[in-house]
């Protein structure tokens, strides 16, 4: 994850004599074209594109905590159900509006977030590892034996949605549903590329750099940690929220181990630490998922399983890392390993 | 009511020395190479197929199947030992989360393609099955069996670990691997011999256990979470750390689900935090 070769390549994306501002690039506006283009190009997936985008949001999450802090979480679809079901259950329950159940599921999972914070930023990385991986699982379990409230496996149904400020009805197509989370996404990832590119986000990248040395220069490490997780919690709920809006049902899996592993899979695919990383890896993740789960679903583990390996033992940094090195070595520059 | 205790505590050790027989290899993995291994039960579930099948396939007899069980795992272990894991020690704990992942995904597809999903049945020899009356309480024959075995293997590795020569180079080497390296400890061979032994105790743990803990593609998934809370809570580097991490998790979880039936696995993840918080570093010594 954390390899010096990972902000180099970053740099070395910035001209000489400037430093690394927050201006957006040409790629940059492109890239969230994208989505657009496919709204009017390709209307039979919509329902396809805003779960992509939702799940994007989700991997962006940890993206804040993994790739900027380099907290491991393997738990970290507690937060994305915790949103999922605070949404879901108030639809459930009569309060239909869509915005303030999203506002409500994310302060849920901000109180959560906060509080399992506490217990994460004790202990090392086993430790971090494991203690994610029993909230997670204590989570699953809970909702699992409650299914007076939650559904248990069947899942929670009979979700309705307000239209959205009363205007825009949620349609069969995936239309309004489409628009809703491009929107809200979108907004949430400006305020992150703000958060990461602060002083807050560079200290982060301190830490997770050199944590012993952070200290030194005044930067109170654990206070820092809690902080970015929190907000990663409340991402994760947000877009766990979106999900449960936009399909109008919550499924226990949402809160499960392998939604945690397939989100790190997807992040890590993407490239960790670059903002980007989550959206491109979600992207190319949950196209592949729907092309050759079609197929067959025991070969699509397989595949991911290989593809994990490979990754791992020679493409570290993911797509973005690569196409970083292609470039770096493009412009005459080395890129260093 | 004294004898539904003791019937609980007796299933829930028979349990734990079974989670112990498999997650002691996962400890010296952990201690030796820093190495977060979350396909140990991959192992553990090659052992019980090589079982099964020799058994169902071969009809070679329940006992002569275990030694094989034993072996297959951990030829395996030391071929993907020296192949794929140890490019890894050095790198982050991410990646090694990762790439184990990696791991238990494929051997979950591998072996639901050849072995379809379904439970595997296990038939244990007839000297194995039934109950043993004693004291007035009614005592399993094969989970007495099972802590007879796996207390001789706790003895037998207590003796080569505190014992034998090579004992004391894995000693050595998990203390400080650079240290037993100038000392002239063929370190890297060590690795090896230690990540065989504990695949292979995983695997004979795995065949041990089918009547216990069931098998099925999903196996290393199921229980990677025991496995992990074994080490974790027991600590590295030690027999004993493990052993009594295992025995507690075996006894908590079978009262559990004994008398709580309604809050399941519950028990066993809130009892996995708390004894995490309480000791981040395990219950015996400093290291994790």
């Amino acid at each position: 994850m954390a390899t010096p070769a990972a902000l180099d390549a970053q740099n070395a994306s910035v001209p000489r004599g400037r430093l690394p501002d927050a201006r957006w690039t040409a790629l940059e506006i492109a890239f969230w074209l994208i989505p657009i283009a496919c709204f009017f190009l390709l209307p039979n997936y919509r329902v396809l594109a805003s779960q992509i985008l939702i799940t994007a949001l989700f991997a962006v999450s940890l993206d804040l905590i993994l790739g900027y802090a380099g907290i491991v979480s393997l738990g970290h679809a507690a937060f994305f159900g915790i949103g999922g079901y605070t949404a879901g259950l108030l639809a459930v329950h009569g309060w239909h509006e869509p915005i303030s159940g999203l506002v409500a599921a994310a302060a849920v999972a901000t109180l959560a977030g906060y509080l399992v914070s506490f217990l994460v930023v004790r202990g090392g990385d086993l430790t971090r590892l494991m203690v994610t991986l029993g909230i997670g699982l204590m989570l699953w379990e809970a909702a699992n034996k409650a299914s007076s409230i939650t559904g248990g496996v069947d899942g929670l149904s009979g979700v309705t949605i307000d239209p959205i400020l009363g205007l825009w009805k949620f349609d069969i197509g995936g239309r309004t549903a489409f628009i809703y989370a491009f929107v809200v996404v979108f907004i949430v990832f400006l305020l992150i590329r703000r958060l990461v590119n602060s002083p807050f986000g560079l200290s982060l990248r301190g830490i997770r750099e050199g944590g012993k040395r952070m200290p030194a220069i005044g930067a109170p490490v654990p206070r820092r940690l809690r902080t970015i997780f929190t907000i990663g919690a409340a991402v994760a709920g947000i877009a766990g929220a979106l999900l449960a809006q936009t399909t109008q049902f919550v499924g226990i899996d949402t809160l499960g181990f392998p939604r945690s592993a397939e989100l790190l899979i997807m992040l890590v695919l993407g490239g960790t630490g670059r903002l980007y990383g989550g959206l491109v890896g979600a992207a190319i993740f949950m196209v592949a998922q729907d092309y050759l789960s079609g197929i067959n679903p025991v070969y699509w583990q397989l595949w991911i399983g290989l593809f994990l390996v490979v990754i791992v033992l020679f493409a570290r940094g993911g797509i973005l890392g690569g196409l970083d090195k292609v470039r770096a070595r493009f412009s005459g520059r080395k890129a260093t390993r | 009511m004294i004898g539904n205790i003791v019937g609980v505590l007796f299933d829930g050790v028979a349990y734990g020395s079974l989670l112990f027989i498999i997650a002691v290899g996962l400890s010296v993995t952990l201690g030796l190479m820093n190495f977060v291994n979350l396909a140990h039960g991959a192992f553990a579930m090659l052992g019980g197929y090589v079982c099964v099948m020799m058994m169902t396939r071969l009809g070679v007899p329940f006992l002569a199947a275990l030694p094989a069980a034993f072996i297959s795992a951990a030829v395996v272990g030391v071929v993907l030992e020296r192949t794929l894991y140890q490019r890894l020690y050095r790198a982050t704990h991410l990646d090694q989360v990762l790439f184990s992942i990696g791991i238990v995904f494929m051997s979950i597809a591998i072996t639901t393609y050849f072995f379809g999903a379904s439970q595997q049945p296990v038939t244990l020899p007839a000297y194995l099955r039934g109950q043993v009356h004693f004291l007035g309480i009614d005592f399993g024959v094969y989970r007495s069996f099972l802590i007879v075995v796996v207390a001789a293997l706790t003895v037998a590795l207590q003796y080569i670990i505190e014992r034998t020569r090579f004992g004391s180079q894995v000693r050595a080497s998990v203390d400080n691997a650079t240290a037993a390296a100038g000392l002239g400890i063929n370190v890297n061979r060590v690795f090896a011999l230690t990540f065989a032994l504990g695949s292979g105790l995983a695997g004979l743990g795995g065949g041990l256990g089918i009547d216990v803990l069931g098998l099925d593609p999903t196996f290393p998934l199921k229980y990677m979470v025991y496995f992990l809370l074994v080490v974790s809570v027991g600590g590295t580097g030690t027999i004993k750390g493990p052993l009594f991490a295992a025995l507690i998790l075996g006894v908590f979880d079978v009262a559990g689900k004994y008398y709580l039936p309604q809050v399941g696995g519950f028990v066993i993840y809130a009892l996995m935090v708390i004894l995490l918080i309480a000791f981040p570093a395990g219950l015996y010594g400093p290291r994790v």
